[in-house]
């Protein structure tokens, strides 16, 4: 073998190509032809090193020195320069890479990586990154020797459950799905993350797809699926994108289509954009619009194992689910019980936001209690101020107080404590939050997402919105709490699918663990977290030293004073839009 | 086969007056046909042409901006259905309009993650901009201001979609800038 002390690798990335990395490789060879070096250095194409975004870049080995924005003209002076006088060039260097994912960053000690453990470190669009990573390796230990009971067995041992929220047993579904005789059977995967704040599954779909798909494909083994449909939602272009470009890389390997490795199994995925519509993402409704149909939950049973997608046997999970599914076939369904607790294995993602000092996305073992995710994970509380609650679960969950702050994070006892595991919308609320303000909010978005095919949800949800809209408003009657209570209680046990008999959440917990805070709003007319409009007012103290900042800057033309003496605001003209607030520089405006 | 009529009429829900966008028949069928014919044609399976309807439907609206009552009766007669199902389909869906829209659609992230994180004021100066609130058009046909469900990139919110530009960490002051952008 001939013996080179250093090769240089070249990006021909399309990006890199159209900003002339080809010109860049020939300048090479003929600068290390002229140097003399062409026996000492060798010059390799590779694929996508870095962004491509500055221009042409290398990458140096055994030194790893990364080059970035190198032209044609550069060329003579970097060899010069790096390979014979050994310096390196400082201006070409690519910037340090701090962060592998800005949305991502490195893992703190408590979080535990299988779900996003490719995001932000290979390249989605190249089908070689992910199987230089185990890829696919998953698929052919299946393919190559286990009978699909085995599979499931497997899945059934690690413990997995419905990481969309309702933590149904991954194996138990797909035990039903492989039991019903009729065919074809479909896979369907829902891709349809619409809770406000949680972006789990597109850091997935746009960082990992082949995971989504390797899952699915030996899912479809298991179950005797012939065809399979991923539902993204159309608020993810990036994700559609990314997976239809995944799912075209497996069918040229031979990994999705007819005869799955010489297995003799035939497979294949469908992207399915959504229109637009939260309550697709409930099984039956997301099913409806695959079919074309306006996208309206039913009643189950039959439940989708029997009579799902065109009335045959489906088997439907979750983006992060199916993402799951190889490393346990890979690893084992002992490594994967290991983490967790004893009815909730493995992880869950989840997207931390609200008063925390770092949100973003978060991957924890089960189990691990809400004060780790808070004052560890999350780097605590904005600003050192007191936490007041945690809504887990997304507009369908619970608020939590901070008593429940060493409460294991698990299906049960997450469940027992008021709230759901959601798909992983996780939302940390200081002392400056309204909890009523809270509800409302909540409840104004399942009201805006009802289908409107069943009665409680559409009509019920709305006489609760205005119910919390009046007494936000510090309008509250006597009897509006029990009213609510009456209501959350019926609209529960009556609504057709998860969005109705998840709505009343919100108001159900905080009624639970903060009644205190909606009786002040209805019988002393106060908003104790001074959040709520119709219940504060916003005053002048003396530190005000008549700026007039505040006079300037009202929209309404509220306060008046004259220069260098305190201003007043009038409450009948004043809009409380917080501006003055914001703008004074002596903290002179208080709110009572 | 009677056609929606409230569709073309030329008043908005906040009561601007739109004049009709010049849809020439040909326009409208071309855009059906191709739709239809990315979808592999009117197939002769049933269940297979209403499986083919939110994407031919969701493509038309794309190319047209809206789903005029003409495209609605192509369509129809195309894959054999009555139009009283495609408008349920249509009116189903926020992203399908049955209403004409400006040349830019401008949508803007309402979800809580955006709304903390300075979205409100954000909101506001795009109103006071457009001069249009949430769901309007302008008169001149330039502009439709939405509201969007969560497009899921709240690190950097506030965020605001324009066609299919994205724009993340919204100022208000920003906003006159982004809207200049565009013819």
């Amino acid at each position: 073998m001939k013996y080179f002390r250093s090769h240089v690798l070249v990006c021909v990335d399309p990006e890199c190509l159209s900003k002339g990395a080809h010109d860049v490789l020939d300048a090479l060879n003929d600068e290390l032809v002229a140097q003399g070096l062409i026996d000492e250095i060798q010059v390799l194409e590779t694929s996508r090193i870095g962004g491509c975004t500055v221009g042409p870049e290398l990458m140096v080995y055994p030194e790893g020195v990364h080059y970035v924005g190198v032209s044609v003209d550069d060329v003579p002076y970097l060899v010069e320069e790096h390979f014979l006088k050994g310096r390196v060039v400082k201006k070409f260097l690519a910037p340090p890479k701090t962060n592998t994912d800005e949305e991502l960053g490195a893992p703190t000690s408590k979080e535990v990586r299988v779900v996003l453990r490719n995001c932000g470190k290979i390249d989605p669009e190249n089908i070689d990154d992910y199987i230089a990573e185990d890829g696919y390796a998953a698929l052919e230990k299946v393919l190559g020797g286990m009978t699909p009971e085995q599979v499931i067995e497997e899945i059934l041992a690690s413990g997995l459950r419905g990481r969309g929220g309702a933590g149904f047993p991954t194996g138990r579904k797909w035990q039903f799905a492989r039991a019903s005789r009729a065919t074809p059977k479909y896979m369907i995967c829902n891709a349809d993350e619409g809770d406000p704040g949680a972006f789990m599954n597109r850091r997935v779909l746009e960082g990992d797809p082949h995971a989504v798909l390797e899952g699915m494909i030996i899912g479809g083994y298991a179950v005797g699926a012939s065809r399979g449909y991923i539902y993204c939602r159309a608020e993810y272009p990036v994700a559609v994108r990314t997976l239809r470009i995944a799912i075209d890389q497996a069918r040229a390997y031979g990994l999705l289509g007819e005869n799955i490795l010489g297995s003799g199994f035939s497979f294949d995925i469908e992207v399915r954009v959504g229109a637009g519509a939260f309550v697709c993402g409930e099984e039956t409704a997301l099913m409806a619009s695959i079919e074309g149909k306006r996208g309206e939950p039913r009643p189950r049973p039959p439940f989708p194992a029997v009579s799902g997608l065109w009335g045959k046997p489906s088997n439907i999970n979750n983006v992060e689910t199916y993402a799951n599914v190889p490393q346990i076939i890979l690893k084992g369904a002992q490594w994967f019980a290991s983490m967790g607790t004893e009815k909730s294995k493995g992880t869950k993602t989840f997207a931390l936001a609200g008063d925390v000092n770092r949100t973003g996305l978060i991957e924890v073992p089960l189990g691990i209690n809400l004060r780790e995710v808070i004052y560890d994970v999350a780097q605590g509380i904005k600003d050192g101020k007191k936490l007041k609650a945690v809504q887990i679960g997304g507009p369908m969950g619970g608020c939590l107080p901070e008593a429940y702050i060493d409460r294991p994070i698990d299906y049960e006892s997450l469940a027992e404590a008021g709230t759901i595991m959601g798909s992983g919308g996780f939302v940390v609320m200081d002392e400056d939050t309204c909890m009523v303000d809270i509800a409302r909010f909540f409840m104004e978005f399942t009201q805006d997402e009802s289908c409107g095919k069943c009665t409680p949800c559409r009509v019920g949800t709305r006489r609760m919105l205005e119910i919390l809209q009046r007494i936000c408003a510090g309008e509250g009657r006597h009897g509006d709490i029990e009213m609510l209570e009456d209501l959350c209680k019926w609209i529960k046990i009556t609504s057709l699918c998860g969005l109705g008999q998840g709505a009343p959440n919100p108001v159900e917990s905080t009624l639970k663990h903060f009644r205190h805070e909606y009786e002040a709003h209805i019988y002393e007319k106060r908003c104790p977290a001074k959040v709520c409009k119709g219940l504060i007012r916003y005053e002048i103290v003396d530190a005000c030293t008549g700026c007039t900042v505040c006079a300037r800057n009202c929209p309404v033309n509220a306060i008046t004073g004259q220069r260098r003496q305190k201003h007043v605001i009038d409450p009948n003209v004043c809009i409380r839009c917080g501006i003055c607030e914001q703008v004074c520089n002596f903290n002179a405006i208080v709110i009572r | 086969m009677s056609v929606e009529t409230t569709a073309v009429e030329g008043i908005e829900p906040g009561g601007v007056y739109l004049p009709r966008p010049p849809l020439s028949e040909e326009e409208v069928r071309a855009a059906v046909q191709s739709a239809i014919t990315r979808r592999g044609g009117a197939a002769a399976d049933p269940v297979e042409m209403r499986e083919a309807l939110i994407p031919i439907l969701s493509e038309v609206n794309q190319t047209l901006g809206y789903l005029p009552p003409e495209a609605f009766v192509e369509v129809g007669r195309q894959l054999r259905m009555p139009v009283s199902q495609l408008f349920s389909v249509a009116s189903f869906y926020q992203m399908l309009s049955t209403k004409p829209r400006g040349r830019h659609i401008i949508q803007f992230c309402e979800s809580a993650p955006c709304h903390v994180v300075g979205g409100r004021q954000v909101w506001t100066a795009l109103q006071e901009a457009l001069k249009l609130g949430p769901g309007e058009t302008s008169s001149d046909g330039k502009w439709t201001l939405q509201t969007t469900s969560c497009i899921g990139i709240c690190a950097v919110g506030p965020v605001l979609v324009v066609d299919a530009d994205i724009y993340g960490n919204v100022t208000p002051a920003q906003v006159t800038e982004i809207l200049a952008k565009y013819q």
